[in-house]
């Protein structure tokens, strides 16, 4: 069986990229609480940026499959799923904006963010409530050819540095998209993970935005969710691989009591456990994405992907900190970050029980 | 200007590397394959030139099927095309058929410039480029970390442990790199999507009027009659902090000549 997601030179590219440009300063943006606009442009260059996007839209081509590619081996290069939100936040500003089709709005905000000169991010959630997508309050209210916005979102991914947010809002016409620039950061939000990744609550005030700003609706909005899922997902069983190898080095090394620690019959078990979970949480996704970027229309084995990869997760980083023992507690470890990092990843992008939600109402209770 | 680029796949330097018991040659078949370091910043500087001057930048290899990887990887970085000869008569060829077939492949080429990386991290014999220039009659200017063309003339700031020299000839010339000379790109995504539909061409001995008697263990020049591993690495000198552990760090730095 030929492996789809196989793509040597792809990895050999990202993991080169992720050693050089990533690793070395990531603590630095950890602690600085953003990544620098400069690995945008860099990441851009050679063509990472724009890898799922067609090149009519400034993209480098490529499909689902290479952009998860991109994503794990990221991750498991030495990478996070923190920085993956943070610099790839345009995977999920852009896609509506690109299926809208404009050639203006595409020349001036889908070409220059792939091009790294631009950032955006997609603010759906409010302080009311992020799950209940429908229930939205931010308006948007027609004045001739202009919308006038006023509102307020919260835990926006890249918020405070964005140029752009492609933003949720209510019209009198149902939800819509609008592609919007003049909104103030109120609040740069502190974190218990992602800490590479800013995350802000925008005010809108009276912001007006044209007509022409507008990018879809519900529907546009909910179709894209599928792949924003998926990316998590895979972010979950790539981050519980790296934190599974990170392990097996560590317990091979690790002595006590006169034996190393990969000796003793309770951890390795506790490994197998581990690579068992890993392993089943990336097939199932990965099948799931096949489906997907062959065109199938999923929800509920997205929802399904989601939660599996999740629990993954959840599951391999608490053990891999357990292993590594007082080190793993400590701010220096990489297993201490992804702890902290993965926690979001059963809220972000629908919660677990919103896909349960989702799955349940396919069994039709 | 045409420019060939030598490009050779080796074990990975950072993996484990061995030799084959059964024939002393370099074990491939196990070893993580890469492209040879230095060959980066020759193909580099390639692109460089192609970039400022314009031209054709030509990647040959000599090598076995495998080595089709590597040369995927080179494309992808820029070049138009590549050569690649791959001959099972090839296996156990010395530094000296290894330039005889280098050297046809690249008359064949037509190059007007050959640059290649000063050394392989598998041989390290440092001598290809100077045995290819040899058997071309053209210019080898060797262990660049400098290279500006001007119409058909060629200037390099040649690396030396004092510092380095400046030397000149004219094209068709053969340039080897040092990995000071620049910085080589990332493949990028285009390049690797590209990289796929580049022409490939593979020659056989025959195709470059060698026999196959001139090259591999029998044409060899030199032969490897035994290796064996390097002695694990010696439990260094300690030296304690006593009374006297200042003077006797000084002594042995002075003794190894570091200071
Ligand atoms: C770091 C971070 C980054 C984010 N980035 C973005 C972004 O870029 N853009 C954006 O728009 N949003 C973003 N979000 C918001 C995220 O999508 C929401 O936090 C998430 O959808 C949950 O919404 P909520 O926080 O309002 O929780 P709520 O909807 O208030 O849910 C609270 C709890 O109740 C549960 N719950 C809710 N409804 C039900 C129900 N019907 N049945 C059972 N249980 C239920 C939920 O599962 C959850 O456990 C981000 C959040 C964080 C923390």
């Amino acid at each position: 069986m030929i492996d789809a997601f196989a793509k040597p030179e792809l990895r050999d590219l990202v993991r080169n990229f992720t050693r050089r440009e990533i690793v070395p300063h990531l603590g630095d943006w950890e602690r600085a609480g953003e990544v620098p606009r400069d690995l945008h442009r860099r990441a851009a260059e050679v063509g990472l940026l724009g890898i799922g996007f067609p090149e009519e839209v400034g993209g480098e081509g490529g499909d689902l499959i290479d952009s998860i590619v991109v994503t794990e081996e990221i991750i498991q290069s030495g990478g996070s799923s923190g920085l993956i939100a943070a610099l790839f936040t345009h995977g999920i500003a852009l896609p509506h904006i690109v299926a809208g089709g404009d050639r203006d709005l595409i020349d001036r905000f889908v070409r220059p963010t792939l091009r790294g000169e631009l950032i955006g991010c997609l603010a759906v959630t409010e302080p009311d409530g992020g799950s209940d997508v429908a229930g939205i309050r931010t308006t948007a209210r027609a004045d001739g050819d202009q919308y006038i916005v006023n509102g307020t979102k919260l835990f926006i991914t890249s918020g405070a540095r964005a140029d752009f947010a492609t933003t949720a809002v209510r019209t009198g016409d149902g939800l819509k998209l609008l592609v919007i620039q003049g909104f103030t950061v109120t609040r740069t939000l502190e974190k218990m993970g992602w800490h590479c990744s800013d995350t802000a609550e925008l005010s809108f005030v009276d912001v007006r935005v044209p007509r022409g700003h507008e990018v879809g609706g519900i529907h546009t909005l909910l179709a894209h969710f599928a792949a924003e899922r998926l990316s998590l997902a895979v972010q979950c069983y790539a981050t519980a691989q790296r934190c599974l190898d990170l392990t097996l080095a560590w317990v091979r090394d690790r002595h006590t009591f006169g034996r190393p620690l990969a000796s003793r019959q309770l951890v390795r078990h506790r490994l197998a456990e581990m690579a068992r979970q890993v392993d089943v949480a990336r097939t199932y996704v990965r099948h799931a994405a096949r489906r997907v970027a062959s065109g199938e229309l999923l929800v509920t084995e997205v929802a399904m992907a989601k939660n599996t990869a999740v629990a993954a997760c959840d599951h391999v980083v608490d053990q891999a900190v357990q292993l590594h023992g007082g080190l793993g507690y400590l701010r220096d470890a990489e297993v201490e970050r992804h702890y902290r990092d993965a926690r979001i990843m059963g809220i972000g992008g629908g919660t677990t029980e919103i896909m349960n939600e989702i799955i349940a109402k396919q069994l039709g209770v | 200007m045409k420019i060939v680029v030598l490009v050779k796949q080796v074990p990975d330097s950072g993996a484990d590397r061995n030799l084959r018991s059964d024939d002393n040659t370099v074990d491939r078949a196990s070893a993580s394959n890469v492209i040879n370091e230095m060959d980066e910043y020759a193909i580099e500087e390639a692109l460089r030139l192609q970039e400022a001057h314009g031209g054709e930048v030509v990647i040959l290899t000599v090598g076995p099927d495998r080595a089709t990887e590597s040369i995927r990887k080179a494309l992808s970085m820029g070049p138009d095309s590549a050569v690649h000869v791959v001959d099972d008569a090839l296996h156990g060829s010395c530094a000296v058929a290894t330039s005889k077939v280098l050297a046809a492949a690249i008359a064949q080429q037509g190059a007007d410039l050959v640059i290649c990386g000063a050394e392989s991290t598998d041989g390290r014999v440092q001598v290809l480029p100077h045995m290819i220039a040899e058997r071309l009659g053209i210019a080898a200017l060797t262990g660049a970390r400098k290279l500006t063309v001007d119409g058909t003339s060629l200037t390099i700031e040649r690396q030396t442990d004092e510092g380095y020299e400046v030397v000149t000839a004219s094209t068709p010339a053969l340039v080897s790199v040092w990995d000071t000379i620049n910085d080589p790109r990332y493949p990028s995504f285009k390049g690797i999507m590209a990289a796929k539909k580049k022409p490939l061409q593979t020659l056989s001995l025959g195709d470059l009027g060698i026999a196959a008697g001139e090259v591999g263990f029998d044409g060899a020049t030199s032969t490897v009659v035994e290796h064996s591993k390097r002695p694990p690495r010696q439990a260094g000198n300690k030296i304690d902090a006593g009374d006297d552990g200042g003077s006797k760090l000084v002594e042995y730095l002075a003794s190894e000549k570091f200071v």
